[in-house]
């Protein structure tokens, strides 16, 4: 089937195999492989991207659905050539080791702080249930979120 | 005094490529014309392969070729055992490919497909039919180690792969039979799945040419992998590349060198063209290693007053179906030498049998036996504490073994390297307020309300290790680590290590290492690893190694530049060597400051060399064998407080208090964030994760859904702790700290839940502690919740 999807900005039309998860194509069709598969049961949000600004594991959707949204991954969350503040914050704060999880980590997050400024740590906590990390033991996860939650409650 | 990065908890140099989606992973790795392999898995846990029939799926579009293990005959030899335990009547039965005649797990592979995409490839994998005679299966290690039960290897009697014994029998008997107290408990280690979120992922290509075969894969030790990969296709072993590119965690599931990867190295030589595989995870599940798996007898004896005077233990320890790469040693030498703790009780007696079963092969998972024998050994002294009614803290206090700085031999042979037991336990009860505490769980007593505290004092012995005991105790390989520091011309440094770490930061904190002993400024730094080819000889990064072993090999390279880079300095500003002075990176001649050469300008003048100094040769690059003369060993106190809810048996973790000393910490950061990770491993095999097999050995945790996987809500934040006390041996002084948290927290919030349960009657319950369990255990003590 014949798709037009907008990733990071740039419109790619290809003909995909109608059962292409989005995740696939966004890996295999356009080599963006920031994008990362965990599991195969929607548990672990390694695939985490944005669809149309909102949160989405990429694996749960079919790459013909995604026709003509705005997908931003891992790859176009930077801004001229900044970091975004999520991303600085993961860093920072010691957010990530093997990184794996980490570009799920960071979309998600970065949408959740953006939605929730001030967010406490246990609403950042509940909300990273959707997302497995194996390193951290989330600590350093939970500290890079709410610093980045407080600094948007603060502006 | 010189300026140290020593000690700073620098942002880590990984982590732009990591936060950007940069990172390229074994999977994110793409060659023009590669096929997907997928393998076709027994549904079976045991059984008879009748036939085969593959007609169907060549058929299919995209297919180029499906292969049997009678197909691939003697192209591959079986995967070896590369741990192989003395005196122990160890027998290491076949472990082929692909399975020959019959399939020993749910998992084991029986065919391969290869086919031009990976949805394909598994369509046809599917379409493969393979017709099973179903044989009785055995998942439980005692069961399987009893009578009547199915014979899982022709050559291993009894499913008895090994018998091995710490220890002096009758020595045991007469101290526990002398004893006043002797407290005993059977505790299920249960099977854990090692969940590195990057599944396992390999990818071979041949250069028919020049015969030279370059695998990626996801390993922790390429150099053992290139071995293995050598040992099983026959090629020699300078003909054999392997690259582990940016590894997305293993915790020791990427140590073993599996079938998958032998066979993506087979089918690229056999066709001719690039060959990948990537698991998915319930894939992984299945297939990749398991952890844990002991069925243990556990007893402790102890006088009325509180001296603990002996441990011992009898430890069925499931191998699964085939015998994985460092699986033997796992129960045995990583497990019962750990079983004197930071204790002075002075018997120790360990039976361990490994008995293969129709599980998952199992092996190394981040801690390796010393888990296992720490949370015996807590359990235990938690129980003598009960039975003498004595509180655990008092009792610990009691039995620590007091501080020493420079060796301490203890009953199982192992001579500690240095330790302050007793400042670590008091500063871990003092964060804890242990004795408020006390006084606040009566109270909620009272009140109906349950809580309860669990504390674990802990040594562990980590930086694997001497070569000359790995030898002993059977290892098959060496346990020293290679680095090479090379400078480059304008000053820049590449320092190429054969350990091969895969999250831990050690870019960083190696960095930290040699900008400390060098004067280089640590961002001109770059730690180079993962590539047989471009890296010296290494055995891997596990056993909380690289940090001590790599790290003192390339503290050791820098100090032989540092002497070069002297006598070069000397030379050129034609001064006595003695007379030389160095601070931040810059050599100076006593008297006279304003005269000086840079560590720059020096590694210039050595590459240029223009004007040396008689005997000394050009260049400015040294490279290090560093073999450890002993392992080390950190060690610490761990507390936890939870919260019981007597009425529906969920425990809420309150409080985690970690205080652990890994010698000087080079970053803190990092060292913390091990410990965090590590702590939080731990706890969920207390409270939450473990695989469950049906009778029939189908793995019922298969999926992420199924197994449960520690999420941010189950943990409070961490209050971290340290104290500081250095090994005698190490060059820098530093311990691993890879796997304490793992060790320490198992017993430590399994104490702390059965300590808040105390009052109800309740005494032990099977690991993991599910509020269902527990909730069932409450009723079954008559305690009530209401």
């Amino acid at each position: 089937m014949q798709v037009a999807i907008t990733v990071n900005g740039v419109v790619h039309e290809r003909d995909v195999d109608p059962r292409t998860l989005l995740v696939h194509f966004l890996r295999e069709e356009l080599d963006l492989t920031g994008t990362k598969i965990g599991c195969d049961t929607s548990q672990c949000g390694a695939c985490t991207v944005h669809l149309d600004g909102k949160v989405l594991k990429s694996c749960t959707l079919l790459a013909v659905q995604a026709d003509g949204a705005e997908v931003t991954t891992i790859e176009g969350l930077a801004e001229n050539g900044q970091h975004h503040p999520m991303q600085t914050s993961f860093w920072e704060n010691h957010g990530l080791q093997c990184g794996y999880c980490t570009p799920g980590m960071i979309m998600a997050s970065a949408a959740f702080a953006r939605d929730n400024p001030g967010a406490s740590e246990g609403e950042i906590r509940h909300y990273l249930e959707g997302n497995i990390c194996r390193c951290t033991g989330y600590h350093n996860i939970v500290k890079a979120v709410k610093q980045v939650a407080d600094a948007a409650a603060g502006s | 005094m010189s300026t140290r990065i020593f000690g700073s908890g620098i942002k880590r140099r990984e982590d732009p490529r990591l936060i950007t989606g940069e990172a390229r992973y074994t999977d994110d790795i793409k060659l023009p014309g590669v096929l997907h392999m997928a393998v076709v898995r027994s549904p079976y846990a045991h059984a008879n392969i009748v036939s085969v029939d593959s007609s169907a799926a060549e058929a299919m579009e995209g297919v180029v070729a499906v292969y049997t293990g009678e197909d691939i005959g003697d192209g591959l030899a079986g995967l070896p055992t590369a741990w192989l335990i003395p005196d122990s009547d160890l027998k290491t039965p076949e472990h082929p490919a692909l399975a020959k005649g019959k399939v020993r797990y749910v998992g084991d592979g029986v065919a391969i497909v290869l086919a031009d995409d990976r949805y394909r490839a598994q369509d046809a994998a599917d379409a493969v039919v393979v017709e099973y005679e179903e044989l009785r299966a055995v998942i439980d290690p005692e069961e399987a180690a009893g009578e009547g039960a199915p014979l899982i290897h022709d050559d291993v009697e009894g499913n008895i792969a090994f018998r091995w014994v710490m220890g002096d029998r009758e020595a045991s008997d007469a101290v526990f039979d002398a004893a006043d107290v002797v407290v005993s408990e059977r505790i299920l280690q249960q099977r854990l799945l090692p969940t590195a979120m990057e599944p396992r992922s390999a990818m071979a290509q041949y250069n028919e040419a020049t015969e030279e075969l370059t695998l990626w894969c996801t390993s922790q030790n390429p150099h053992i992998h290139r071995f293995i990969i050598s040992a099983v296709t026959g090629l020699n072993e300078n003909k054999v590349r392997v690259i582990a590119p940016e590894v997305g965690g293993g915790f020791g599931s990427k140590i073993p060198c599996y079938p998958d990867e032998a066979l993506v190295s087979w089918a690229a030589i056999k066709l001719g063209v690039p060959v990948k595989w990537t698991e998915t995870r319930s894939e992984n599940y299945l297939i990749t290693i398991h952890g844990r798996d002991h069925v243990q007898h556990v007893e402790m004896a102890a006088s009325n007053d509180g001296e603990l005077l002996g441990v011992r233990a009898t430890v069925y320890a499931g191998m699964g179906g085939y015998l994985s790469t460092a699986a033997p040693g796992i129960p045995t030498i990583l497990h019962g030498l750990l079983y004197v703790g930071p204790y002075t009780m002075g018997s120790v007696f360990c039976e361990s049998i490994g008995v293969m079963t129709n599980g998952t092969p199992t092996d190394a998972y981040r801690g390796a036996g010393r888990p296992e024998a720490t949370f015996l050994l807590e359990r235990m002294v938690d129980n003598v504490a009960r039975a003498i009614d004595m509180d655990p803290a008092e009792l610990r206090r009691k039995n620590l073994i007091p501080a020493f700085e420079d060796g301490h031999e203890v009953a199982t042979t192992l001579v500690y390297d240095s330790g302050d037991y007793p400042a670590a336990f008091e500063k871990a009860l003092a964060m804890a307020g242990y004795g408020d505490f006390r006084e606040q769980q009566a109270a909620a007593r009272a009140g109906g309300r349950y809580l309860g505290i669990g504390v674990t004092a802990y040594t562990e012995m980590c930086g694997l290790g001497p070569s000359q005991v790995a030898g002993a105790v059977g290892f098959q390989g060496g346990l020293w680590e290679s680095a090479t520091v090379r400078v480059t011309p304008t000053g820049k440094v590449q320092a190429l290590i054969g350990a091969s770490p895969h999250g831990q930061g050690s870019e960083t904190t190696l960095a930290q290492i040699i900008a400390d002993e060098l004067g280089f400024p640590v961002d001109d730094i770059e730690v180079i690893h993962g590539d047989t080819t471009e890296t010296p000889m290494g055995w891997g990064t596990y056993g909380s190694r690289t940090t001590p072993v790599t790290g003192a090999a390339l503290a050791q390279a820098s100090r032989k530049l540092k002497d070069k880079a002297r006598a070069l300095a000397a030379h050129l500003m034609e001064a006595n060597v003695d007379d030389i002075e160095y601070a931040d990176g810059s050599f100076s001649v006593k008297g006279s400051p304003d005269q000086a050469q840079s560590i720059q300008d020096v590694a210039l003048m050595a590459h240029l060399a223009w004007n040396m100094p008689e005997g000394m040769d050009p260049g400015f690059e040294e490279s290090q064998f560093y073999d450890p003369p002993n392992f080390v060993y950190p060690f610490g106190t761990h507390i936890a407080i939870v919260e019981v809810d007597a009425e529906t048996g969920v425990i809420d973790l309150q409080r985690y208090i970690a205080v652990d000393d890994c010698g000087p910490q080079i970053n803190p950061e990092i060292v913390a964030g091990q410990i965090h990770g590590g702590v939080v491993q731990g706890i969920a095999q207390a409270l939450c994760e473990g695989v469950i097999y049906d009778e029939n050995g189908q793995l019922l945790t298969g999926t992420m859904q199924d197994y449960c996987m520690p999420k941010a809500d189950m943990f409070p934040n961490f209050e971290l702790g340290e104290t500081v006390t250095p090994s005698p041996h190490h060059p820098v002084g530093v311990k691993g700290v890879g796997e304490t948290g793992t060790i320490a927290s198992t017993p430590t919030v399994y104490n702390a839940v059965l300590d808040a349960l105390a009052p109800l009657g309740v005494q032990q319950i099977d690991m993991p502690l599910t509020s269902a369990k527990v909730w069932s255990a409450i009723q079954d003590a008559n305690g009530g919740g209401s």
